[in-house]
């Protein structure tokens, strides 16, 4: 597969899994406020997964189209990163899971709208502005939480645990990105590590929480090796569309 | 989403009220002018106002439950923005209804306390089940269209914080309608498994939304004076021979049959007959026997419930800014 394709379909990917787990939120939050601010960080990643898969189906040029992709893939054919698809558990642990990634959108999306590809250009330059306020919401609730009772800060620390295993393979860099770098599209992750770190450790220290340590990297689903829990999301998410293939919606 | 009330068994009790006030405030209402927070109002319109609105504020919280049950099962991109978009918007309404009632006097925590223990109702129409795709238009078309048919009159209702409240919910509405009647039209020319969806949906959803617009006129015992103080614009009957009017014909351009064998055009009333509908049912849904009741209420407890910990850990916080702020100082 053409690699330009490859990397507009891990973007949408990306936005497509999350906006999909943020929905499950949706009239379930702690609070109404809290309600409403998820629906809108997920409705912003569906516009996101939108753009980028129907320019994936444009790229590709094989007539499947941003729903097609979306809905007629199994999971082997997913190309998120591990992170997003990480089961929402309580709010704590979807606030790690949206600081982490939304810092990395930020930094990956502010360098990819100025790439010369006016078509990955012009997404990222609308999706800049929706991820800002995610990592702004979402640092704000790490504060809220690491410094307010003993046990938000219970739960802020597992939340930030689970999920920091899957921080790591947002950075990792394969053929693919290389190819999209040189090609105009792409944006050199690799080289946002150190300022997404020294943005992360900002918000951890007014938190009052400790960096979690290190420790082995899980990777894969750029390729397609995905968690258990990524499965289940598409059985649900693309029943529909499985259940009735002739049907339009 | 709701407006008739469901808690007014007995009328409301007789509160020795200031006749000259009494009589100013009636004036001013039957001259349609607005009430507003600050104004003197009698007790009874105050506690009519918080249980009518709360009760309003509190369909729309359980209302996302139906429909927020096929937001990850959408079947497109587009139908899945769209319906988490809307599900918010009734979340918008909550919030702007809460407000409205706290200018009464309430708190949104004593609302919520009242929605959670059972003592406040809200609307029959959400004790129903959403089983398949089809069920999220016809909520759209037929709930939230007898929803905008209760709820235009009220941007007209004499209190000004709940008029203002209606008119920015009444233009949501009718997009929410919209959109569900477009999803049922797409549907009703689509494959036989979808055409068969649409009728189901239709069947089971038809007879709950003529529910909506509360008991019949003569079993409706506090009309007379929610109209006399305009919390009311119109009566039930009134309101639900006029959504039937609408309903019916749009039915039949997309080729779906309402399950009414009573139903027969009156040529003398330029209006429907319809059949009689099932007020035993109606009362039961009320009493809180509807299909899935159980299942809304403990969503809403357990949302309440798990989130305790986040709202407390907000307070905390921002206790802890207030504090170091004022030692900053």
């Amino acid at each position: 597969m053409d690699a330009l394709v490859t990397y507009a379909l891990r973007l949408g990917d990306d936005s497509l899994v999350l906006g999909q787990r943020l929905s499950e939120w949706c009239g379930h939050a702690p609070a109404l406020e809290i309600d409403l601010s998820l629906a809108n960080v997920a409705l912003d990643q569906i516009g996101q997964a939108t753009h980028f898969l129907a320019l994936a189906g444009a790229l590709e040029s094989k007539g499947r189209d941003a729903d097609q992709l979306a809905f007629r893939r199994d999971v082997m054919d997913f190309t998120n990163c591990l992170l997003v698809e990480q089961p929402n558990g309580d709010f704590a642990q979807t606030i790690a899971r949206q600081f982490l990634f939304a810092q990395y959108q930020t930094l990956l999306f502010a360098e990819m709208a100025r790439v010369k590809d006016e078509r990955f250009a012009a997404i990222a330059a609308k999706a800049l502005k929706e991820v800002s306020y995610h990592a702004t919401l979402a640092s704000d609730w790490v504060v809220r939480l690491g410094d307010g009772t003993e046990e938000s800060k219970a739960r802020m620390i597992a939340g930030l645990d689970w999920m920091w295993r899957f921080a790591d393979e947002l950075f990792l860099m394969d053929d693919v990105d290389v190819a999209a770098i040189n090609a105009g599209a792409g944006v050199d992750k690799a080289a946002l590590t150190a300022a997404w770190d020294s943005r992360v450790d900002a918000v951890l220290v007014e938190a009052r929480l400790e960096r979690p340590p290190a420790r082995r990297a899980i990777v894969g689903g750029r390729s397609g090796r995905h968690s258990e829990h990524l499965g289940h999301m598409l059985s649900e998410m693309q029943f529909l569309q499985r259940a009735y293939p002739d049907a339009e919606w | 989403m709701y407006t008739t009330d469901l808690s007014g068994k007995k009328k409301a009790e007789a509160v020795a009220e200031d006749p000259a006030k009494l009589a100013a405030f009636e004036a001013r209402v039957a001259a349609d002018d607005f009430i507003e927070p600050k104004d003197w109002m009698p007790e009874a319109y105050r506690k009519t106002l918080i249980r009518q609105i709360s009760q309003h504020a509190h369909s729309e919280i359980v209302g996302m439950l139906p429909e927020g049950n096929w937001i990850t099962r959408a079947p497109n991109l587009r139908r899945k923005a769209i319906l988490l978009a809307k599900v918010q918007d009734e979340g918008g309404h909550g919030l702007y209804l809460y407000a409205a009632a706290e200018t009464l006097g309430v708190t949104r925590d004593e609302m919520t306390e009242a929605l959670l223990s059972g003592k406040a109702k809200y609307s029959t129409i959400f004790n129903y089940p959403t089983l398949t795709w089809a069920d999220i238009g016809a909520i759209g078309w037929l709930v939230d269209g007898a929803a905008i048919m209760n709820q235009v009159p009220l941007q007209r209702t004499s209190y000004g914080p709940y008029a203002r409240a209606m008119v920015r919910i009444c233009k949501e509405e009718s997009f929410h309608q919209r959109q569900g009647y477009e999803i049922m039209m797409r549907l009703a020319s689509g494959t036989a498994a979808q055409k068969r969806m649409a009728q189901d949906a239709l069947d089971r959803w038809w007879w709950p939304s003529l529910m909506m617009f509360g008991p019949p006129d003569d079993k409706s015992p506090n009309t007379e004076q929610s109209m006399r103080w305009r919390i009311k614009r119109d009566t039930n009957d009134e309101l639900r021979q006029k959504f039937v009017d609408i309903s019916v014909p749009q039915a039949e351009a997309i080729g779906l049959k309402v399950p009414d064998p009573a139903l027969k055009w009156n040529e003398t009333r330029g209006a429907y007959d319809f059949g009689a509908v099932d007020w035993e049912e109606f009362y039961s849904v009320v009493k809180g026997e509807g299909p899935v009741a159980k299942e809304r209420m403990q969503a809403r407890q357990k949302a309440w419930e798990d989130g305790a910990w986040v709202r407390e850990a907000a307070r905390v916080h921002a206790e802890k800014r207030a504090a170091a702020k004022l030692a900053a100082e």
